[in-house]
């Protein structure tokens, strides 16, 4: 399996989207995974459930714009270039 | 000629205007006395009775340059020149990562290097595994065999890189892009692997001290491994590569143990709450033996297709 550094690039972007288009409402929330669902415990140690929520609602605010950025560079740059 | 060579040499150590005096002692910074000693014969950090010296030579033979008032302004333009640049990419560069924390991972010296090879290839009759600290800051690897460093992985990268090529190269395989290719690989595994070791420490809560130049520091320790497995391959066939590479295997696994043991799996008395932790020291055990065991995979993996 040979990597360049492009399949990283690639790789690397496909996954950020794919965390991102997880909306809050429509399903999240259906599966039990949603915001108000993830704090459970007061206490040093939050679990791991609630961690990954925390990891893809702060994945969803922080990288929103960049992606959309990101995003339109690439189709763009896959338009005129294959 | 000599004289332009002696002419760079004085400049040099004037346009270095102050050494950055907010390292602590503990890294001495040898980086402003080592150009003014490398044409000396030898090369000893923190000895500065070389620098005085040799910038007396430069200042005498160099006044007949300095004579010529138009060499004497494009040399001061050239070096405030080159000094403004430096500085701009100084401050472009911390803003993306600390340079004085990278910096303390390449305080090295040869006997910590040949300590540290022989370590890693040999680990069992290590006694002390743990990284001392010195009121609160970890002590650089000058002083400390067991603290982590980027010099060795950097330099085992590389070279795994160019036996590659002349390993592909025995087998009449070689072209160019195939190094790039190789190279590009090897990177893109260890940025994999500390990814999915930070995101396993984050998911669990590990509060360890590692930080992610920690984690690059002891992904690129398989690459010793590798090195030695490839060239005892080359040298001895195909009986000679799964011996090393069992051999290095054991001893990779051995050392990422005991290294990661002291930093992830910390002292129990600290947080001994009932509730929680009953299942958190299985998952740092999980963690630790998980990391260990990707080890020889990955060096399989990376250098299998070297050795027909």
């Amino acid at each position: 399996m040979a990597f360049t550094l492009y399949t990283l690039i690639q790789t690397a972007i496909l996954c950020t989207n794919a965390v991102a288009v997880l909306h809050e409402e429509r399903f999240l929330s259906k599966i039990g995974w949603g915001v108000d669902q993830g704090v459970g415990g007061f206490g040093d140690d939050p679990g791991v459930k609630a961690q990954v929520l925390n990891l893809i609602r702060s994945v969803r605010t922080v990288m929103r714009v960049p992606l959309i950025i990101v995003n339109s560079a690439c189709i763009v740059l896959l338009l005129l270039f294959g | 000629m000599d004289l332009p060579h002696h002419g760079y040499r004085a400049t040099k150590p004037r346009a270095r205007a102050a050494p950055p005096t907010a390292d602590s002692v503990l890294f001495e910074d040898t980086s402003s006395a080592a150009p003014a000693m490398n044409s000396q014969g030898y090369y000893t950090p923190g000895y500065n009775m070389g620098a005085p010296t040799s910038d007396m030579q430069a200042g005498t033979g160099v006044d007949n340059l300095f004579t010529d008032p138009m060499a004497n302004a494009a040399m001061m333009y050239g070096s405030s020149l080159a000094n403004q640049g430096k500085d701009m990419v100084n401050k472009e560069i911390s803003r993306f990562m600390s340079v004085n924390k990278l910096k303390y991972f390449f305080a090295v010296d040869t006997r910590y290097v040949l300590k540290k090879l022989m370590i890693l290839m040999f680990p069992y009759t290590h006694q002390d595994w743990e990284v001392r600290y010195h009121r609160d800051t970890p002590l650089p690897p000058r002083q400390d065999v067991n603290a982590p460093d980027l010099y060795i992985p950097t330099m085992a990268f590389i070279t795994y890189i160019l036996l590659a090529g002349m390993a592909l190269g025995i087998q009449k395989r070689f072209s160019p892009e195939v190094l790039g290719l190789c190279a590009s690989t090897a990177l893109v595994w260890v940025v994999i692997e500390v990814l999915v070791m930070l995101l396993s420490l984050y998911l669990l809560t590990v509060h360890s001290d590692l930080s992610t130049f920690d984690l690059i520091a002891y992904s690129g320790y398989k690459y010793v491994g590798m090195i030695f497995t490839v060239l005892c391959g080359l040298l001895f066939g195909s009986d000679g590569y799964f011996v090393a590479l069992a051999w290095s295997s054991c001893a990779l696994m051995f050392f990422i143990v005991r290294s990661l043991k002291m930093k992830i799996l910390p002292s129990l008395s600290s947080d001994s709450m009932g509730t929680g932790s009953s299942a958190k020291p299985q998952f740092r055990l999980y963690i630790t033996v998980a990391t260990a065991v990707f080890q020889p995979i990955i060096i399989y993996w990376l250098t299998s297709h070297l050795i027909r």
